[in-house]
C-alpha cells in the first residue's frame, strides 16, 4: 500500500518536547518563555505522566530546616550517592540551581508544606545530610506536576495530548522534526522542527517488578539511538529498596522512601532491625551504629547520626535482599517496613496520607497499626541519552534530553529527591540550550519525506500483518527474561543468557501483529513500545556485561568490589552502521579542581568551610 | 471463574459484551480488565497510568458506581456477581471504556492563573505562609483530576450545562485560588458570570465520589457561593460600592 505523505498531517513548531512530565513541561515553559514556538506530545493525558507518582520530595539546600545546608553539601552528598560516577558538571549545576527552581515552583502556585516560620519545610531522606526534600506530604510529585501544568497551559504552549511518538526525521546530521500518531483516530502527524527535546523518562516497564506505569517503555531511548544518538550508563538501574510485595497485583508499586526519612525501620521476620549490619565502611562515619543513636536523631537531636535506614537505595536493596535470601524475609518474600511503632497513627496520617490510603485499599492493611511487607522493585534509570553538561543537546545537533530520559547527574545511584530537582533543573537548561542552539542554526532543516514513509510504514505493518504474535505475551517474555538475567545482582553467565534471550526476541518482533483496527487500540500501543523496550533492554544488558565491577546499582557478584580503574570511565553505547549495537568504555572528563575538593572532602571540613562563608 | 461485561464500541454504537476470567487474590478492578485485554482482547480500550491512585487516569462506571478501576478491589463484589463496566456517561466515549474529556482541559485554560505579589517575599527572597493558612487549600490540590466528580454532577451529567458551568472540579480549583494567602487575582466576578457557581445546588455527590475524599462541597464550592453573595447581594455593599466604587470595598473584606 503506497503512502501519500501529502495527506499526513503536518505542522511545524520552533521546539517538539516529547514527554509531559517535570522535565518536559519545565522544558516546554522555558522555550515558550524564549518566544519559541513550542509544541508538547505527551502519550497520555497532560498531568498524568509519571511524576505523580513521585512522593517523598523534591531535593534542595534551601536551608529553611537546618541552616547549615548548602548547595556543595548536597553536591558531595550526589556525588557520594552515585559513587562518584557522577558527571561533575551536572551534579554542580543541579546542587546550585535546585533552590531557585523550587522557589520559582511557589511563584508558579505551588503549595509546599510550611515551617514553623512560614518557609518550605524540608524533609529527611536517603543520603542527604540534612533535611533538604521540600514536600506535600507524600504527594509532591503531583503537586509538581500539576503546578507546571496550569502554568504551563497559559504560556502559549501547543499540547498533543494522547499522541506517540515514533522516530525523528533528519536532514543531514541535524533534527528536522519527528513522526507521531494519534491514538485516538490511529492517524499520522509529521511535526516539523528544529529541535526536538526528548523528556521521556526511563525503561522500567522492562522488568516484571516495577513502580514504573505502561508508559516507561524507553521510548526516548529508543529514538534517540535510532538516529545516532549516545547513550551512557544504562548498566546503573536503580531497584528502589520499598516497592510493594503483596497482593501480587500491585507487587513493586512504590511505598515511599519518606517512610524511612519520617522515622520508619525495616525488620526482618526476626524482628531484627537489621541495617546495622550493612553500613558501608564509607558511609560508617555518618551513620548511627546503634537504635539509641537512631532514637535521637528521630527525636531531633542534631548531633547524632542518622539512621541506617536511610543509607544510599543501592545499599539499602542489596540489604532486603539478602535477608531475603538468607531465609529472614517476610511472608511474602520481602521484609518489614515498620512506621507505626515509631510514630504516632496522627503523624502518619498527616505526613503520609496517600501511603496509608494506598495500603488500606489495595493490601487491606492499616499502616498505623501494622507493618508494611517491602522488597526491590526497579524505579529508576540513572543511565539515558548522552548530553552535553551545560546544554542537554545530545551528539545529534537539534537532540535535546532532560529529566531521567538523560544520563550524568544522577552517577551510579541516584539519591531520593534529586530525580524532581533535576527535572526542573535540566528542563529549564535544556529549554535554553535549544534557544541558544536556534540561534545559531544557518538554514532551516527540511523534511525528507521518504523518511516519513518507512517510519508510517513500520507503524502500519504490526496491524496489517495476517496474523502473529500476540503483544502482550511477548512483553511477558521480554519482562521475565530481564527479571531473570539483568536483575537487581548479575553474572556475567546470566548477563550472556539473557543477551541471547533478547536477540531471539529481536528477531521474533517482526512478527508482532496488533489485532483490530488502528483506533484507540492499546495492543498496537503495547506492540509499538515492544521496539523501544528491546532496544533499552538490550542497551542495559550489554553495558551491565562490559562493566566488570559492582558499583552503585550495578552488582556483578563475579566483580563484587568497586574497580579504581573502572571509576574513570563510563559505557557508551550507538548504533552501529549495520544496525548493531556498538558498547564502548569510554574515558570521563576530569572535574576542576575545586569540584573535586568539594566531592571529596570530609564532613567536618565541608561544615567549616560552609559556615564561614555563611558569616 | 468470574464473570463480566465491558462496553465495547464507540460514542454511536456499542454492546455489553460478556466475558470470564480467572481472578487471583487481591485482584482490583483495572487488573481483570488488563487480563481480558491481555488474554482475549488486545484491542480493548482502557485508560490508565499510575496503578495506585496517583493519577486519576482509569475512572470508569462499575456496577453503575462511577469509581477508579485500580483502587476497586475485585473482593468488595460477591463471586457469583456480574461485574459490569462502562466507561464515564457525561463524557462522549472515545472507544470501549476511554472517553474523550478534552472538554475539561478547556474549562481549566478559563480559569485565570495564580498571580502573587512579589513585594511580598522577605529579603530571602522566600514568600512565608504558615501551614493553618495553606491547611485548606492544600485539600484542594491533593486533586488527581480523575473528572469522576465533573461525571456524576447532574448539572454535567443530566442537564448537560456545560456552556454555562464549569463543574466542581474546577470550582475546587478555583477555591483553591481564591483562598491562596499569596494570590491577587480577583476572580469573582468569572465565578459568578462565567463558572456558573448558582447553578450547582448543593446535593454532594461529588464530594460522594471523590477517591482523594476532598470536602468539594462544604470546604470549596459553599464557601465560592458565599464570596459570590457577599459581593453582589449583600445590600449595604451594593450602596456602598454605588457610592465609592470597587477598590475601597476590597480593601476591607468581610
Amino acid at each position: 500500500m503506497a503512502i501519500d505523505v501529502s495527506e499526513i498531517q503536518t505542522v511545524e513548531h520552533d521546539v517538539i518536547v516529547v514527554g509531559a512530565g517535570g522535565a518536559g513541561l519545565r522544558a516546554a515553559i522555558e522555550c515558550s518563555s524564549m518566544g519559541l514556538n513550542t509544541g508538547l506530545v505527551c502519550k497520555s493525558l497532560l498531568g498524568k505522566a509519571h511524576t505523580v507518582m513521585a512522593e517523598g520530595g523534591v531535593a534542595a539546600a534551601l536551608a529553611n530546616v537546618d541552616h547549615r545546608d548548602h548547595w556543595k553539601v548536597h553536591f558531595r552528598d550526589t556525588m557520594r550517592g552515585g559513587k562518584f560516577l557522577n558527571n561533575w558538571r551536572m551534579a554542580e549545576l543541579h546542587a546550585k540551581m535546585s533552590p531557585d527552581r523550587v522557589r520559582e515552583l511557589e511563584e508558579w502556585g505551588a503549595v509546599f508544606d510550611r515551617t514553623k516560620n512560614g518557609l518550605i519545610n524540608q524533609r529527611n531522606f536517603g543520603g542527604h545530610r540534612y533535611p533538604r526534600l521540600a514536600h506535600v506530604g507524600d504527594r509532591t510529585g503531583l503537586e509538581i506536576i500539576r503546578t507546571l501544568q496550569d502554568h504551563g497551559i497559559h504560556q502559549g504552549i501547543e499540547v498533543y495530548m494522547e499522541c506517540t511518538a515514533l522516530d525523528l526525521l533528519k536532514d543531514g546530521d541535524r533534527i528536522s522534526g519527528m513522526v507521531a500518531v494519534w491514538r485516538e483516530s490511529g492517524r499520522f502527524i509529521i511535526f516539523k522542527a528544529k529541535v526536538v527535546i526528548l523528556a521521556t523518562g526511563g525503561g522500567g516497564k522492562a522488568w516484571q517488578i516495577t513502580s514504573n506505569s505502561w508508559e516507561y517503555t524507553g521510548d526516548g531511548y529508543c529514538i534517540a539511538y535510532e538516529s545516532g544518538a549516545e547513550l551512557m550508563d544504562f548498566e546503573f538501574t536503580q531497584f528502589h529498596p520499598t516497592g510493594m510485595v503483596w497482593p501480587p497485583s500491585v507487587r513493586g508499586t512504590l511505598v515511599t522512601e519518606g517512610v524511612r526519612g519520617e522515622g520508619g525501620i525495616l525488620v526482618n521476620k526476626e524482628g531484627k532491625r537489621f541495617m546495622f549490619k550493612y553500613i558501608p565502611e564509607k558511609f560508617s562515619p555518618e551513620t548511627a551504629d546503634t537504635i539509641e543513636e537512631s532514637n535521637r536523631w528521630l527525636a531531633g537531636d542534631k548531633e547524632a547520626r542518622r539512621p541506617p535506614e536511610l543509607l544510599t537505595r543501592d545499599v539499602v536493596a542489596k540489604a532486603i535482599r539478602d535477608e531475603v535470601r538468607a531465609g529472614r524475609g517476610s511472608e511474602h518474600g520481602g521484609v518489614y517496613l515498620d512506621i507505626a511503632s515509631q510514630r504516632s497513627a496522627e503523624d502518619i496520617k498527616r505526613k503520609l496520607p496517600s501511603m496509608y490510603h494506598q495500603f488500606k485499599i489495595l493490601a487491606e492493611l492499616d499502616i498505623t497499626k501494622d507493618p508494611m511487607e517491602v522488597g526491590p522493585t526497579l524505579h529508576y534509570f540513572m543511565g539515558g541519552i548522552r548530553v552535553n553538561a551545560d546544554t542537554q543537546m545530545s551528539n545529534v545537533p537539534g537532540l535535546f534530553a532532560a529529566g531521567e530520559c538523560a544520563a550524568g547527574v544522577h552517577g551510579a545511584n541516584r539519591l531520593g529527591g534529586n530525580s524532581l530537582s533535576d527535572l526542573l533543573v535540566f528542563g529549564q537548561l535544556a529549554g535554553i540550550g535549544a534557544a541558544d542552539y536556534i540561534n545559531s542554526l544557518g538554514t532551516a532543516p527540511a523534511v525528507d519525506n521518504r523518511q516519513v514513509e518507512q517510519i508510517v510504514k513500520r507503524a502500519t505493518d504490526i496491524l496489517n500483518r495476517e496474523s502473529g504474535e500476540n503483544p502482550y505475551l511477548f512483553h511477558e517474555t521480554l519482562q521475565e527474561n530481564m527479571q531473570d538475567n539483568v536483575g537487581i545482582v548479575r553474572n556475567e553467565e546470566d548477563l550472556v543468557n539473557g543477551i541471547k534471550k533478547l536477540e531471539e526476541l529481536k528477531k521474533l518482533y517482526s512478527k508482532v501483529k496488533a489485532v483490530g483496527t488502528s483506533q484507540y487500540n492499546p495492543g498496537w500501543d503495547e506492540a509499538l513500545a515492544l521496539r523501544s523496550l528491546l532496544i533499552t533492554s538490550e542497551a542495559v544488558a550489554r553495558a551491565a556485561l562490559i562493566r566488570e565491577e559492582s558499583r552503585g546499582a550495578h552488582t556483578r557478584l563475579d566483580f563484587p568490589n568497586e574497580s579504581d580503574e573502572w571509576q574513570n570511565y563510563n559505557v557508551v553505547i550507538k548504533k552501529r552502521l549495520d544496525g548493531t549495537m556498538e558498547v564502548n568504555k569510554v574515558e570521563r572528563e576530569k572535574p576542576s579542581d575545586d569540584i573535586y575538593r568539594i566531592a571529596y572532602s570530609t564532613l567536618e571540613e565541608l561544615e567549616a568551610e560552609v559556615a564561614k562563608e555563611m558569616e | 471463574m468470574r464473570y463480566f461485561k465491558l462496553f465495547r464500541g464507540n460514542n454511536s454504537e456499542g454492546e455489553m459484551k460478556d466475558y470470564r476470567i480467572e481472578v487471583e487474590k487481591g485482584m482490583v478492578v483495572l487488573d481483570a480488565i488488563l487480563r481480558i485485554q491481555a488474554e482475549q482482547e488486545n484491542d480493548l480500550a482502557v485508560r490508565w497510568n499510575c496503578k495506585a491512585g496517583k493519577c486519576g487516569s482509569c475512572s470508569v462506571e462499575i456496577n453503575g458506581k462511577p469509581k477508579l478501576s485500580c483502587m476497586t478491589r475485585m473482593n468488595e463484589y460477591d463471586n457469583d456477581e456480574t461485574i459490569s463496566i462502562r466507561p464515564l456517561k457525561t463524557f462522549p466515549v472515545m472507544r470501549d471504556l476511554v472517553t474523550d474529556v478534552s472538554w475539561n482541559f478547556i474549562q481549566n485554560k478559563k480559569i485565570a492563573p495564580f498571580k502573587p505579589d512579589p513585594s511580598q517575599k522577605d529579603k530571602n527572597g522566600n514568600y512565608r505562609m504558615t501551614q493553618e493558612d495553606v491547611d485548606r487549600i492544600q485539600e484542594f490540590r491533593k486533586c488527581i483530576e480523575c473528572y469522576l466528580c465533573q461525571n456524576v454532577c447532574h448539572v454535567l451529567r443530566d442537564h448537560d450545562k456545560r456552556n454555562k458551568f464549569i463543574g466542581p472540579r474546577f470550582l475546587i480549583c478555583l477555591a483553591s485560588l481564591e483562598m491562596h494567602p499569596l494570590d491577587t487575582t480577583d476572580r469573582i466576578p468569572d465565578i459568578k458570570n462565567d463558572f456558573g457557581t448558582g447553578m450547582c445546588n448543593i446535593t454532594k455527590c461529588c464530594t460522594d465520589v471523590c477517591p482523594e475524599h476532598i470536602q468539594l462541597t462544604d470546604n470549596g464550592i459553599i464557601p465560592l457561593k458565599e464570596r459570590v453573595v457577599d459581593r453582589y447581594y449583600d445590600p449595604l455593599k451594593w450602596i456602598w460600592r454605588k457610592l465609592v466604587g470597587e477598590k475601597i470595598l476590597r480593601l476591607f473584606p468581610s
